[in-house]
């Protein structure tokens, strides 16, 4: 395991470190795909300079990350590469979890069942780990954010930490990394439904309302979650000595006044909208996010791992500002649900459909930018395709779930009463 | 989503497909064909029309009397291009500053990377000369530009005469809003590549270009020239503009040197349409600039190149009708609010008054496309589903991938590393090929090219078999699979950047990847995949060109021709940025030997 894992790293800091060299860094760094304003390294320089100067990072518009962020880097960096050793161990970061996911499938087979193809056997389990490390590793699309220095690879390790955290049952951990991941990009919120149930869940807490310790555990949580929270704002406060960058982040993120074409859903509608529904169609768009956190963790209660899976999907197939390194995050879980692809029915035409939106991203870009022949019309429906395609994606995997978790509980071939072969129709 | 949900309606479907596949690949293969070919019958073309307001009528009176003067300024200029032996720079400079314009003159120096022997330059030194009309009474943001290529010999006097007899008719008129730039351009895309780099930079904004070649001192017809590079056309509106003040005027006008006809539902009408209409695609496809025109494109700017054709018909025209021609069209741009952008970008033109938008078009290659399409569900049917044998239905499919990575990961990577080799070694093995050789240079580097292309077709057989042993029946279904995908997302590009490219490079490789197996009888299926390369393809364009040009070649001077092809295209890669050399060699070559990979499996 170790050997594979290692050759599997240094491959994939050799690619990286290529990349860094050749001249196609700087290309990578202007995509838009790549890099969103709140992640560009090129703002993040800016917002560095700035603070040299001793002037806020926040004036000017341009600079839109945490001050964290900006200590982080002001403290760690002065090398051109940091970014790229810290993106490299972020990987490094996903893959420990996935041993402890591992953990958690073997726990899943305790199942009383009588399908036993349905179970993974511990010798597929043990590869997990190491496909998911590849998955993250290899995607190009995670290679892309990462030589463009996209500050997308810091949030991705705070999550993956939180994750980790999570799944071994640390709970102050939990909250800290859930609370640093909410404080980077507001969105992780709704993963406090899946780390609340999983930890509940491995604790023996029951999910009753009625019961005390259940609220107790929730209290609990939540104060920790609030209280690191808390300390992080009040420490940007006293870092940065003013307020400024709470309208600049988070209401950056949130009011979404920067249109530069992405893969997300938010540039064109907001770009092409009457100015007096904007307010109205931006609460629409952004509750939309956090709105699928309540079905998801009813009908997923006893799934924790697979609700944090779709909510990562979710957040990143709807956030404000969306760049390809979000979705190599949830796309690096798909190997942990190899046990479903014999369920999946679209896994052919969205990988297809995926696959074609990626090539054709740069090259409508090229048509309407460049060569001023296509317009962004042209783009806006490949961007919309690409996010069809991943709900498509999403859901196709939900649906897959759902049917293994009703395989395992009536078996695999479901006869009708009349003892003719039954199927399984999604209404 | 019914159909996304529904099992039952979903096997159906994809039953039918499977069983069906084959002819109904065919039949798109044909239905595609058809729709290309159709797309030049009259009836089912657009007319054109004049979409941008502020150019919308021709009203405008054209006054412009000097044809004459115009002809001896060109008569003297010729005088002093032979006495210099080059750009009469001085001449120019001193005849532009008496004629009223700012004239400045920007030398340039290039050296391309192997000396290009149709042409006969290698180490290019000139200087463009221009001047510049201000604009009486507005801020100096737009322009135009009128340009004329001075070139060696006795080619192109009367357009720089024509042209400076303009500027000195412009100068005494008052209602110019925006600047006019007369340029006169040495070494002609250098030159032009040269200018456009150094003052694109500064500001302002060149709105249109007219590019003018005037040969002759009396002309029967004038041809517009609308391919740029890459394939790139300018907006409809120029074409459209070009052709109504020729309605007006009354000059005879003609698209790929075809005059336009009224019997489009007579064969010969209909064979004509077509002829034009394939020229148009030929020359696009080709990606090559095909006038001076060609690299405004890159820069927003819509631009055309004019040429004054001298065919000793009977209907004549004098400089004097050509210069109110110009005159029009120039006011009619000055009169631009804003950049052209209402009309069409992209189009085919099967005459100069009808055109083929990209909405009747793209269908065509749909059709094509959907072919792989269909091969690749196909094939993902078959590997998903069980082997026979194996009645209970249950596929390890981590089982059935993993040994297959490997074996599929390699031939991508060499052929890709052939492809690498394709693009770069002609151009740096040139000296070695030199020395050992008894060739010359632009043969050195296309004989080189043409020995990688071939050395590439000995590799797969080595390939997976040093790696895996034995490739097995699931692994070159995977490799195709990956393969088909990989085509179909590659033409698919193409298409969008230059659907000419696209739809012949889908013509020729759509059969190719819809009917390799490793089963099929090698001999002849390789003659086949080696006719339908895209070397192979090219060599056939080259004919097919010479014959729609009307101009057939023996095989001998149309191998000199495809020879000569090769090293401009690699030229234009290097010296325009040319985009048809690296994606051929880069990419549809490498794809290409995927599927030859595919037919030597074993």
């Amino acid at each position: 395991m170790a050997a594979p894992l290692t050759l599997l790293l240094i491959l994939a800091v050799t690619i990286r470190a290529a990349l860094y060299r050749s001249s196609l860094a700087d290309l990578i760094a202007e995509r838009v795909e790549v890099v969103s304003p709140l992640t560009a390294w090129k703002r993040v320089v800016e917002g560095l300079a700035l603070l040299d100067l001793g002037v806020s990072p926040y004036a000017g518009d341009v600079f839109h990350e945490t001050p964290l962020i900006i200590y982080l880097f002001h403290f760690l960096v002065d090398y051109a590469e940091i970014t790229f050793m810290v993106s490299a161990i972020n990987d490094v970061f996903v893959v420990p979890i996935q041993f402890r996911k591992q953990k958690y499938a073997l726990e899943a087979e305790r199942y009383p069942l009588d399908c036993l193809e349905l179970i993974r056997s511990p010798k597929e389990m043990y590869y997990i780990p190491l496909k998911v490390a590849m998955f993250y590793l290899l995607n190009p699309f995670t290679i892309l954010s990462c030589v463009a220095k996209s500050t997308c690879g810091l949030n991705n390790a705070v999550i993956a930490l939180f994750i980790l955290t999570t799944i071994k049952g640390n709970v102050l951990l939990s909250a800290i990394f859930l609370s640093l991941a909410t404080y980077q990009s507001i969105y992780p919120l709704t993963l406090c439904a899946p780390a609340l149930l999983y930890l509940t869940q491995r604790q023996y807490i029951p999910v009753n309302f009625r019961r005390f310790s259940f609220w107790w555990f929730v209290a609990q949580y939540a104060f920790m979650y609030l209280g690191s929270l808390f300390v992080m704002i009040c420490l940007s406060f006293f870092l940065l000595g003013s307020w400024d960058y709470l309208p600049s982040v988070y209401g950056f993120i949130l009011s979404v006044p920067d249109l530069t074409p992405n893969i997300g859903l938010f540039w064109y509608f907001f770009a092409e909208m009457f100015e007096h529904f904007r307010l109205f169609f931006l609460c629409v768009f952004q509750i939309n996010i956090f709105f699928y956190t309540i079905p998801l963790s009813i009908k997923l209660k006893e799934h924790p791992v697979f609700l944090i899976f779709m909510q990562l999907a979710v957040i990143s197939i709807f956030k404000s500002y969306p760049t390809v390194g979000d979705i190599a995050l949830y796309l690096a879980f798909l190997p942990v649900w190899s046990h479903l692809h014999r369920f999946l029915r679209n896994i052919f035409l969205v990988s297809c459909v995926l696959l074609a939106c990626s090539a054709l991203f740069p090259v409508l870009w090229h048509l309407w930018i460049y060569a001023g022949s296509a317009n962004s019309n042209f783009y806006y429906a490949i961007t919309l395709l690409f996010n069809v395609a991943q709900i498509l994606l999403v859901s196709d995997y939900f649906y897959a779930f759902l049917r293994r978790e009703h395989h395992l509980s009536y078996g695999l071939y479901l006869k009708r009463k009349d003892g003719s072969e039954a199927t399984l129709v999604l209404k | 989503m019914g159909l996304l949900s529904d099992p039952n309606r979903r096997r159906a479907l994809i039953s039918l497909l499977t069983r069906l596949n084959a002819p109904i690949c065919v039949v798109c293969y044909m239905a595609g064909v058809v729709w290309f070919m159709g797309l030049a019958f009259e009836p089912f073309t657009l007319r054109t029309y004049m979409s941008e307001n502020a150019m919308g009528s021709t009203m405008v009176e054209e006054r412009f009397p000097s044809g004459e003067r115009a002809l001896a300024t060109g008569r003297e200029f010729a005088a002093h291009k032979k006495k210099v032996g080059g750009m009469p720079v001085d001449w120019l400079v001193k005849t532009m500053q008496a004629r009223g314009l700012e004239v400045f003159t920007q030398t340039f120096s290039r050296t391309l990377p192997f000396p290009d022997e149709n042409k006969e330059r290698y180490m290019v030194k000139g200087t463009n000369v221009y001047g510049i009309l201000r604009a009486p009474r507005a801020p100096r943001t737009e322009a135009l530009v009128l340009s004329a290529p001075c070139t060696q010999g006795d080619h192109n006097n009367q357009a720089v005469g024509l042209l400076l007899g303009l500027a000195q008719y412009f100068r005494n008129q008052i209602y110019w809003a925006k600047d006019i730039i007369f340029l006169i351009n040495e070494h002609d895309l250098i030159g032009m590549q040269a200018w456009l780099e150094v003052n694109m930079g500064r500001g302002g904004s060149i709105q249109a270009a007219l590019s003018l070649e005037l040969s002759s001192d009396v002309i029967t017809s004038m041809d517009l020239v609308l391919e740029g590079l890459n394939g790139q056309l300018p907006n409809l509106d120029l074409a459209n503009l070009f052709y109504a003040f020729c309605q007006k005027i009354g000059v005879l006008c003609t698209i790929q040197g075809k005059l336009q006809r009224n019997d489009w539902d007579s064969v010969s009408g209909y064979s004509h349409s077509v002829q034009t209409m394939m020229l148009m695609v030929m020359k696009q496809a080709s990606g090559r600039p095909w006038g001076d025109h060609g690299l405004f494109l890159r820069y927003h700017i819509e631009a055309a190149t004019i040429k004054g054709i001298n065919s000793f018909r009977q209907y004549k025209t004098d400089t004097n009708t050509i210069g109110r021609l110009l005159e029009g069209m120039y006011r009619k741009l000055n009169n631009l609010l804003e950049r052209l952008h209402q009309s069409y970008f992209f189009y085919l033109m099967p005459s100069l008054s009808h055109f083929v938008s990209i909405g009747y078009y793209m269908p065509a290659f749909g059709l094509l496309a959907v072919i792989l399409l269909l091969r690749a569900l196909d094939l993902w049917v078959q590997l998903a589903s069980p082997p026979p044998g194996t009645e209970d239905g249950v596929v390890d499919t981590e089982q059935m991938w993993s040994p297959d990575v490997l074996s599929v990961l390699t031939p991508l990577v060499i052929s890709h590393l052939t492809g690498v080799a394709l693009y770069y070694l002609p151009i740096h093995f040139q000296k070695m090929a030199l020395e050992h050789f008894p060739v010359s240079d632009t043969e050195a580097v296309v004989l080189t090219a043409i020995a990688v292309y071939t050395a590439g077709l000995a590799l797969p057989h080595n390939t997976h078999r040093f790696v895996s042993g034995e490739g097995t029946e699931h692994g070159w279904r995977v490799l195709k699979l990956v393969a088909v995908l990989y085509l179909a997302v590659l033409l698919g590009c193409t298409a969008l950047i230059n659907f000419s490219l696209g739809f012949i490079l889908a013509l020729t490789l759509v059969p190719v990847a819809a009917f390799v197996t490793p089963h099929v009888p090698k001999v002849p299926s390789a003659f086949v995949l080696v006719i339908l390369s895209p070397a192979c393809t090219l060599l056939f364009s080259v004919f097919f060109f010479q014959e729609l040009q009307e101009v057939p070649i023996s095989f001998q001077d149309g191998w000199v021709l495809y020879l000569s092809v090769i090293s401009q295209g690699i030229l234009d890669h290097s010296l325009y940025g040319s985009l048809v050399y690296p994606l051929i060699a880069l990419l549809v070559y490498p794809c290409w030997l995927l599927f030859w990979n595919i037919l030597f499996w074993e």
